[in-house]
């Protein structure tokens, strides 16, 4: 064994002080870089988020009414590929339960759907109330694959369970008076927190003409995807009327009256330039922020040609004959 | 008395800044973005170029207010990385919303207030991105690069009106970004007026 003292490591291997000084400021800095860019990238990206996928962990509690089975296609189906169940249940519009897209599938468990009761009334020989599960009861149920174009310019292609809402309306015999249909939606700023927030007038009212309401197309839907309709879709009962905006599609009815005058509807009261009473698609009447010619169906990347009355003019265009469509839009 | 140079805070700024759009390039095509993701991307990129703006258009009153001088040499770097994802935006609603058909971009751009407004905003931040080099402020002159420069305050309430108009209800969000934008502007409002009463009473103490 060697009594030498260890050698001193060669000079070349010394970290000048300098140098040593600048590594420890170049570590400082790096660290004060790392921290400074995680907490601006943080900050930025938490402001900025907003409509990112919100649903893990949802599951669509509404169980199976109908299995969706293999039909003939109906007079009024489209055969365009339908929209996914996760799309056309997570992003909504319900300003009852938040304004952003995802707000009613994330916030919209709070609505009970049943019991569930609808007063029928107004212009008609029978007026009552009557719980919603009775009521769809009386018909039987039906699968309609139907376009979905919101004013927004966005599109769906969604299969709807339901009834007409025709049928209904013939089983409570409206009067001779009755010219309009007009609808509600529940008032309970409990079960609709979004109720709480002037936003709207609440509680949400939409109308139709009778002629419209009678017309096959137009729908009373209980479910999609041969499911009941989950909350953020309007359960229990909503309206699909496939040739006008998605927001004359009023969610979860409580009341059905039938009226002598045009009912005033809530986006035609909040924004009268924007909203008209028709609301039917319509390509060359644009919107006063975007053109209505073009739409994004879901999950599409490319925009398609809006059609007129939503590619349903062959079936409801006689129902405006004589009508301005640019002054009644 | 100056401040450390602190060299990592430009940098950091701009990792950190340029962070979310990146997330945006990733999440997009993955599908992370939701049904809509091209609406997500849109709005992702036009809230963050109005709050860069903001927050580039607050490092004067910062030092007005607290006496702080680090904001002033990050603003440069705050005022690009606005103008970064302002054009993002632009991008995202001419190339992937509307597929690039001219002809409806450009009527959106001519008869529609919203985006007539949201598109002189960018416009309007051109020539501020490109005379933000040091040449440029020493070609101009400091006096008429600064004057320039103050239409980024122009910019910003351009951009808090698209906000507004964008929303279809409750417009509480872009009303927070346009009060946040009042205060700033009322913070050199006032310190205008304090100088010039200064300059006013020196001129009285000295006549020439």
């Amino acid at each position: 064994m060697s009594d030498k003292p260890p050698a001193e490591p060669p000079s070349s291997e010394v970290t000048p002080e300098a140098l040593y000084l600048r590594r420890r400021e170049f570590l400082k800095n790096a660290g004060l870089f790392a921290g400074t860019a995680a907490a601006v990238a943080g900050g930025l990206y938490l402001l900025g988020r907003k409509q990112t996928r919100p649903m893990d962990g949802f599951v669509p509690d509404a169980g199976l009414v109908q299995q969706p089975v293999a039909k003939a296609q109906g007079p009024y189906d489209t055969d365009e590929p339908r929209t996914p169940y996760e799309d056309v249940t997570t992003y909504n519009n319900f300003y009852e339960f938040g304004l952003d897209k995802n707000d009613p599938a994330r916030f919209a468990h709070t609505l009970k759907p049943r019991p569930w009761t609808v007063t029928i009334d107004g212009e008609v020989h029978k007026p009552q109330t009557v719980d919603v599960d009775q009521l769809t009861s009386w018909f039987p149920l039906e699968e309609r694959v139907y376009r979905m174009r919101c004013v927004e310019a966005w599109s769906m292609v969604i299969p709807w369970l339901g009834f007409p809402l025709g049928k209904l309306l013939e089983r409570v015999e409206p009067t001779s008076n009755a010219k309009y249909v007009a609808f509600t939606t529940l008032l309970d700023p409990e079960q609709m927190p979004g109720q709480k927030r002037p936003t709207l007038d609440w509680p949400y009212v939409e109308g139709l003409r009778l002629d419209e309401a009678l017309h096959p197309l137009t729908l009373m839907a209980t479910g999609l995807y041969g499911r009941q309709l989950p909350n953020q879709n309007g359960a229990p009962l909503r309206l699909v009327v496939p040739w006008k905006y998605g927001f004359k599609g009023i969610k979860s009815i409580v009341r059905i009256s039938l009226t002598r005058e045009e009912p005033p509807t809530t986006w035609n009261l909040a924004a009268p330039r924007e909203y008209g009473f028709y609301a039917n698609v319509n390509p060359d009447v644009a919107h006063p922020r975007w053109s209505q010619a073009s739409e994004r169906r879901i999950g599409d990347f490319d925009r398609r040609p809006t059609l007129p009355f939503n590619g349903y003019a062959e079936q409801v265009a006689h129902l405006y004959a004589g009508l301005d469509l640019r002054r009644n839009f | 008395m100056a401040s450390p140079p602190q060299p990592w805070l430009n940098p950091a700024l701009t990792a950190g800044g340029l962070a979310p759009l990146l997330m945006l390039a990733v999440q997009g095509p993955r599908g992370d973005l939701g049904a809509n993701a091209i609406e997500a991307a849109l709005h992702q990129t036009g809230l963050l170029a109005l709050v860069l703006l903001l927050a580039s258009l607050a490092c004067t009153p910062l030092r007005l207010v607290f006496k702080w001088t680090w904001p002033a040499r990050v603003r440069r770097t705050l005022g690009l990385l606005a103008f970064t994802y302002a054009c993002a935006h632009f991008l995202v609603y001419a190339v992937l919303d509307q597929g690039l058909a001219l002809g409806a971009i450009l009527e959106d751009i001519g008869k529609r207030p919203f985006i007539t407004v949201g598109f002189t905003a960018l416009v309007l931040l051109v020539p501020l991105a490109v005379t933000s080099t040091k040449a440029w402020v020493r070609r101009l002159g400091f006096p008429r690069w600064q004057r320039l420069h103050r239409l980024a305050y122009v910019a910003a309430a351009l951009g808090v009106v698209h906000f507004v108009w964008r929303v279809k209800k409750d417009a509480t969000e872009p009303l927070i970004y346009g009060a946040v934008l009042a205060l700033l502007l009322a913070i050199r409002v006032g310190e205008a007026t304090r100088k010039r009463r200064v300059r006013a009473a020196a001129a009285a103490r000295n006549p020439a």
